[in-house]
């Protein structure tokens, strides 16, 4: 599959410019109308004739950043037959490479354009990189160079680049919980949330306290286990802002923080009810018990009143 | 007198949908993630959401506001980061990263809910 991705960019690269594909459109000054007005730019150049001569045009200018709407394809636009991108699209459909998302987008603008002017663009495939694991999914990230000309004249060019990637697969449910996994050695954890006790593992043979939970102690090898009730109070020791991939349950970003309880040991749990700028290590915390259903209570933390 | 480390004036963006929605059609845009929630949460997003086109036109604005109508907008180029959907509210904020002669770089940054949405730099000259 990938020597045949590769043997195709080269034949594309081969190919060269696509043939100049004119706008519907010459230059127009309702199109710009309704540009500055839906993105609410005030800029007088691109509406009053006055104005730009004062700024040096020659009458009437388009936005620079509108070169690209000139040629757009429209409601039921259809790429031509030579369009690298459009050919570079079709094959990764083809192996599976079926989402798009646009990564880059550098536009260099020769000079401004006058209500008038026709323009035309053709497109290059610069390069095309992959696979590559991104945080969407398998890709290929696919750069295009596209030259606008009016006549022979180049007046702007864009290098675009697009990520061709495949979706996960069945995606998951989101409204959904991470359950934990309930087992010999961490069941009195579990009932004590649902009992709201914050419960920490004790070893009854030298008294220290662990947790996670596990079968032995770590400091003296008993496999005695018994538990105490935590204040439910600490300070955030280490945290992470989880912004990526997707969590069931879960609204992005995130703040995972590792609290320090007051009896000294530490415990991994949301931290909820709280800006993600905002949370720094020694900020104190607090429980707060949530309980999903009848066997289900999350330990989450929240900034201490 | 321009100098590098200047910071431009903060710009706020409501993305309502009307605003994703004018502008894609604005810039002749009609990919239906732009328009149409249903089709845009079925292709995995959570909403609508601005289209590339419109970030770099917002982008031009934001500077221009600035620079004032003067400027020649050199050239601009984006990065995007994660989606600015529907009800998002985005702030530009800028800063004067190079200064030669009539050329002015600026640096940009435009923040949603998620993080940041589009990471770019713009040559105008004045």
């Amino acid at each position: 599959m990938t020597e045949r991705i590769h043997d195709e960019v080269e034949r594309v690269k081969a190919a060269g410019a696509s043939a100049p594909k004119p706008g519907r459109d010459p230059v127009n000054q309702p199109m710009i109308n309704n540009w500055v007005e839906a993105l609410g730019d005030t800029n007088p150049i691109y509406v009053d004739d006055a104005a730009a001569r004062a700024a040096g045009h020659d009458g009437i200018v388009a936005p620079p950043a509108m070169i690209q709407v000139w040629t757009m394809g429209g409601l039921h636009g259809q790429r031509n037959t030579d369009d690298p991108l459009g050919l570079m699209l079709r094959l990764f459909d083809d192996a599976g490479y079926t989402s798009i998302v646009a990564t880059n987008c550098e536009q260099t603008y020769h000079r401004y354009l006058h209500p008038g002017e026709q323009v035309s663009m053709h497109t290059t495939l610069e390069d095309v990189v992959g696979p590559k694991q991104t945080g969407l999914g398998e890709g290929w990230f696919v750069t295009t160079r596209n030259v606008w000309t009016v006549g022979d004249e180049p007046v702007a060019e864009m290098l675009f680049r697009v990520l061709k990637f495949a979706p996960r697969p069945a995606s998951p449910d989101r409204s959904a919980v991470l359950r934990p996994i309930v087992g010999h050695d961490n069941a009195f954890f579990w009932e004590g949330t649902a009992a709201g006790e914050l419960r920490v593992q004790h070893c009854p043979t030298c008294g220290r306290l662990r947790h996670p939970p596990g079968p032995m102690c770590p400091s003296c090898g008993a496999d005695k286990q018994d538990w105490v009730v935590a204040a439910g109070r600490g300070t955030v020791f280490s945290y992470v802002v989880h912004h990526h991939p997707p969590v069931p349950g879960k609204q992005l970003p995130f703040v995972v923080a590792l609290v320090e309880l007051e009896e000294g040991v530490r415990m991994l749990g949301e931290l909820i009810d709280v800006d993600p700028a905002t949370v720094h290590v020694g900020m104190s915390v607090q429980l707060a018990l949530t309980k999903i259903d009848d066997e289900l209570t999350l330990p989450f933390w929240r900034p201490a009143s | 007198m321009t100098a590098v480390g200047e910071t431009l004036p903060e710009l706020s963006i409501d993305a309502t949908p009307t605003f994703v929605v004018s502008t894609a059609i604005a810039t002749r845009d009609f990919q239906d993630v732009h328009h149409d929630r249903d089709k845009a949460q079925a292709r995995g997003s959570a909403d609508i959401f601005l289209n590339i086109l419109t970030d770099t036109g917002l982008v031009e604005r934001f500077v221009t506001d600035w620079a004032g109508p003067n400027a020649r907008v050199k050239n601009i180029s984006i990065r995007l980061g994660v989606p600015a959907y529907a009800y998002d509210t985005l702030t530009f904020s800028g800063e004067v990263t190079a200064v030669d002669g009539d050329d002015i770089t600026v640096s940009v940054v435009g923040r949603g809910k998620l993080g940041d949405h589009v990471i770019g730099t713009v040559l105008v000259t004045r």
